[in-house]
């Protein structure tokens, strides 16, 4: 595991997966916003702008809008007590498969400074028992392929959740798909960048975002 | 970003029944609004409750609390309670809950006052 610090507060670990390459080393998109819920709209405008522009079908975008919208939500009300100023950070990777090169699965880590919880008792509720409240959790595990609870150090909670793209719309990791885009505004592959420096990050440099 | 504003409330009346149609998206932020809503609506004591949802863009999990809390108190006055005009991105939430038996969902407004 590889402590990467980001321009602000907020330490992160990347997880040593089976295969490394899969994971990729910098997030696509990472968004800092302040736990108001006013903002939550903005938000799930560009997760399901972001997923559909990377190939997903367009009901499995608004699924994983409601999953991050969800957790989101959690967080504002669990974490932070419902306080407005709470500080929360959410990267999107795109993790490609290492054997075919393909973006395979989109991966979402929401961070936050509140509260910490057991990642143990973090469930979702009897779906029998009609009543208000306590469904989120049960949404995002229903919609994610993988859902994961963390205690960060030394406060907050992380939450990684992936979403494999379904196999008939996968796409050559370079070749961004363009839903919605006319022919004349379509996607050029991504501009190679430098690759990630763990110590600028370490020094609280800024990630160059495309 | 365009700021699409608060979620926006019609209230009809329609031969006794009240037809609540919120417009807009309703999340965290918005379910309270949507909540006030269906209490006023609720007090009014209607012959019927009909939440017509074709204006709902998108609907998470405070908006199904707030929607279920409104089923338990027409429940309990007696007052029907029926939604229509859900939207394919609706209709998947309450499916993933697992809550379209819970309620009775019709297709349409014509459907819901008939």
């Amino acid at each position: 595991m590889t402590a990467i610090r980001n321009s602000h507060s907020f330490p992160r670990m990347t997880t040593a997966a089976p295969i490394t390459l899969q994971h990729a080393p910098r997030p696509e998109i990472c968004l800092q916003l302040v736990s108001n819920p006013a903002y939550l709209c903005g938000v799930r405008e560009l997760i399901g702008l972001f997923c559909k522009r990377v190939g997903f079908p367009e009901a499995h975008a608004s699924r994983i809008v409601l999953a991050v919208d969800e957790a989101l939500a959690n967080v504002m009300t669990h974490g932070y007590d419902r306080r407005l100023d709470g500080q929360i950070e959410v990267s999107l990777f795109k993790d490609i498969d290492a054997a075919t090169g393909i973006f395979g699965s989109l991966r979402i880590i929401i961070e936050d400074d509140g509260k910490q919880t057991d990642p143990a008792i973090i469930k979702s509720r009897d779906l029998d028992d009609i009543r208000p409240g306590g469904l989120g959790v049960h949404i995002i595990k229903e919609v994610m392929d993988s859902v994961k609870y963390e205690q960060r150090e030394p406060r907050g909670m992380r939450l990684t959740m992936c979403k494999h793209l379904p196999e008939e719309t996968a796409l050559p990791a370079s070749e961004p798909s363009c839903c919605g885009v006319s022919p004349t505004n379509s996607c050029s592959p991504a501009p190679a960048l430098r690759p990630f420096d763990p110590q600028r990050g370490e020094q609280g440099g800024t990630q160059p975002i495309m | 970003m365009a700021d699409k504003g608060p979620l926006q409330m019609k209230f009809e009346l329609r031969d006794g029944a009240v037809i609540l149609s919120p417009e807009g998206e309703v999340g965290y932020h918005e379910a309270p609004a949507l909540r006030i809503a269906l209490r006023e609506a609720l007090d009014r004591k209607p012959s019927r409750l009909v939440v017509n949802l074709a204006g709902v863009a998108y609907m998470a999990t405070p908006g199904l609390a707030t929607l279920i809390e409104a089923l338990q108190i027409s429940k309990r006055t007696q007052i029907p309670l029926v939604l229509c005009g859900l939207t394919d991105r609706v209709r998947a939430i309450f499916e993933i809950a697992r809550l379209p038996s819970v309620f009775k969902i019709v297709a349409d407004l014509p459907a819901a006052t008939a």
